[in-house]
């Protein structure tokens, strides 16, 4: 798959700040020069650590969070910062979330049917009462659940079931965009697998686009096409993800790496994390940007970097054989 | 193992779970000798029952549960027929600690840091208060508190989750017992957090001694810090051996199912493996093989007859039909074979992301 021009950018992410706090007392800013595109079909997953302005970032696409600088374009329009009422509903009927903990985001006191309909009947997108049923039976399909779940409540779902009823309720929105936060870092080991391949097969079906924010390298290796990550709300990397897993330039992304545990005791046993400290703080360095270093690959760097990330690039590349 | 010492032995435990006038038989028959000084993993999907099985080695049984068969040997005590708290007394987090999931709730947040340690120094060493408060700032150090002291009478909620989470460890370890139970220990916390955490266990343990047994679901972790392994299913040990065998060589269907159904071994656009149907539940009495029903390869005898242990190597253990003479002869499934070369290929020279030398 190459990053050429061909690709049709959905979502556009321009030098976005999130502050929060007022400027009068101590700002703090949770999202720095944040400044990337998502291509249409693709899935896009955004890693940190908790606390790396992730999740915010999220948030400030679907119009929760309030962008202090930059903008952001869905489809060809600014849904950043002052729209109209009509452009805002548009914006959360287009743009879905699937949330983490599938316990904490349905209403308890409601049955599946009314948690699926929410959306529904707050944009009447139904023509009548058979319509609306009609619409949540295919839904709960989709996400392989059955018309008979409708009666029941949250509580009598197994974790990967109430999972697939959070999908279900953002997919009856015919949406266009769906952000996925940590979809299944509350699921067990074997259900994660069956939601992970529902999400692919309903992007397919549904020619969706991800974006899959996830603290997990591992999973998103799988599930993702490019990955960024990112470190106290700033990106420090983007790349696709198998060149991310291969040839990892930023020495944070190569810190989270070498965290994550692999499933093989000979790997394990002689692998050491390595610790990332923070660079950044260096007053005298020069201003970093983020820098194309190979076609697709970006990193957070400035010249004194470059040197130091190209040389460590080569290094690998000769490694690989490339 | 013949050459190392068992220090805990448990044998046909069984634990049943009293829920609404029903009986839930949580633990069934499960035997497993600890050997001094190793890490005893044991992994399972959530109601395995992994964490109850290592709550019957502390008590911490809840209130409506209880050992109904078998026994639990550690040195020359049955811990399966201790009662009450007092019997408790001088085992339970001074001779096996635990360190539980959440920093957050197993610490008390309206009481200090130091005031947490002193308090169990105190009560298991029978030491003046000043003596206490300087064994836990050393304690508080040793686990990688900067600034013990200054720290020591700061409540919970100034310490991030992994420094909360050293602190437990630092409670766990005050009375250097002989074992520690870690129940997910790094679950909560970030993946670089996870990997001092774990990195900090495994020095305290070389440095004091201790035998660890880890539980979890994170298949990477238990690569990482075990030497053996017990998988569990249905509230049973299904299969055990040293950490290599059960990743190369697993023999267990259900092993088998696990290992597949990672993601750090899915294969980009086709789907990952996963599991079908649900664990048994424990209410009824369980037939046969209790992963036959999710095993669309089972044998008729898998629904009839339970398996017995069949002996692999003298280290490696598995409660399979399929190893039966009998059996069909059937190889683990293509995604785990070679799981060596495939992760190494995917993460590059020696297994570690590349990085200057």
């Amino acid at each position: 798959m190459s990053m050429n021009n061909e690709r049709e950018v959905i979502l556009s992410v321009k030098h976005v700040d999130v502050t929060f706090g007022d400027n009068k007392k101590k700002p703090f800013k949770a999202v720095k020069d944040a400044n990337f595109d998502i291509y249409r079909g693709e899935t896009f997953a955004l890693v940190g650590e908790s606390g790396s302005g992730k999740t915010t970032l999220g948030r400030a696409i679907i119009r929760i969070n309030s962008c202090s600088a930059g903008e952001i374009i869905f489809d060809g329009e600014r849904i950043s910062g002052k729209i109209s009422r009509q452009q805002d509903r548009s914006v959360i009927r287009n743009i879905q979330m699937i949330f983490q903990d599938p316990a904490a985001s349905l209403n308890e006191r409601a049955t599946i049917e009314y948690c699926v309909s929410e959306g529904l009947y707050n944009f009447h997108l139904y023509k009548n009462e058979q319509d609306r049923i009609a619409k949540v039976d295919k839904a709960l399909e989709d996400v392989g659940l059955l018309p008979e779940h409708k009666s029941r409540y949250p509580h009598e779902f197994s974790g990967g079931q109430r999972q697939r009823v959070g999908i279900a309720r953002a997919m009856i929105m015919e949406p266009k965009f769906i952000i996925a936060d940590e979809p299944i870092s509350a699921l067990d080991v074997s259900i994660r697998a069956q939601v992970l391949n529902l999400m692919n097969k309903l992007k397919k079906e549904k020619n969706l686009t991800y974006l899959f924010i996830a603290h997990d390298l591992s999973v998103v290796r799988f599930i993702a096409d490019r990955i960024a990550v990112i470190h106290l709300g700033r990106i420090v990397e983007i790349a696709e993800s198998e060149v991310l897993f291969k040839y990892p330039v930023h020495p944070y992304t190569v810190s989270l790496l070498s965290a994550v545990p692999m499933p093989d005791p000979i790997i394990e046993k002689q692998r050491e994390p390595i610790v990332y400290t923070k660079e950044e703080d260096d007053p005298n360095a020069a201003p970093r940007e983020m820098r194309e270093i190979r076609p697709g690959h970006f990193v957070y760097a400035n010249d004194e970097d470059m040197k130091i990330y190209l040389d460590r690039l080569e290094k690998m590349e000769a490694f690989h054989g490339e | 193992m013949a050459d190392k010492n068992i220090i805990l032995s448990v044998k046909d435990v069984e634990v049943k779970f009293r829920v609404r006038e029903h009986y839930l038989t949580a633990i069934r028959n499960v035997s497993l000798d600890l050997y001094e000084g190793e890490t005893f993993a044991i992994v399972g999907e959530s109601g395995s029952g992994k964490s109850v099985f290592t709550k019957t080695f502390t008590g911490m049984l809840e209130s409506n549960g209880a050992i109904t068969n078998g026994s639990i040997l550690f040195h020359d005590t049955d811990l399966a027929t201790l009662k009450s708290d007092k019997e408790w007394e001088g085992i339970r987090g001074a001779k096996i600690s635990t360190v539980f999931q959440d920093p957050m709730t197993s610490l008390n947040p309206i009481k200090t840091i130091g005031s947490q340690i002193v308090e169990v120094i105190e009560k298991h060493q029978g030491i003046s208060k000043a003596e206490a408060k300087k064994q836990a700032i050393s304690m508080m150090t040793r686990v990688g508190i900067p600034d013990a002291e200054s720290r020591f009478d700061e409540y919970p909620f100034q310490y991030s989750g992994g420094m909360r989470q050293r602190i437990v460890i630092a409670i766990a370890l005050s009375c250097h017992p002989e074992i520690l139970i870690c129940d997910e220990p790094t679950t909560a916390l970030d993946v670089t957090i996870q990997a001092q955490i774990i990195k900090l266990i495994r020095d305290l343990q070389k440095e004091l001694g201790f035998t660890t047994v880890y539980i979890t679901h994170d298949l990477g972790v238990v690569a990482k810090v075990a030497d053996r392994v017990g998988v569990m299913y249905g509230g049973q040990i299904i299969e055990y051996g040293t950490v290599e065998e059960i990743f190369y060589d697993p023999k267990h269907p259900y092993t088998w199912a696990l290992l597949s159904s990672l993601p750090q071994l899915g294969i980009k656009g086709e789907d990952l493996y996963y599991i079908t149907g649900t664990p048994p539940s424990l209410f009824n009495k369980i037939i046969g093989d209790s992963f036959a029903p999710r095993n669309a390869k089972a044998m008729k005898i898998d629904f009839a007859k339970e398996p017995p242990f069949f002996k692999i190597t003298d280290t490696h253990y598995a409660k399979t039909w399929l190893l039966d003479p009998r059996a069909p002869k059937l190889e683990k499934p293509e995604a785990i074979k070679d799981l060596h070369e495939k992760i190494s290929k995917m993460t590059g020279k020696g297994g570690a992301f590349y990085v200057d030398e």
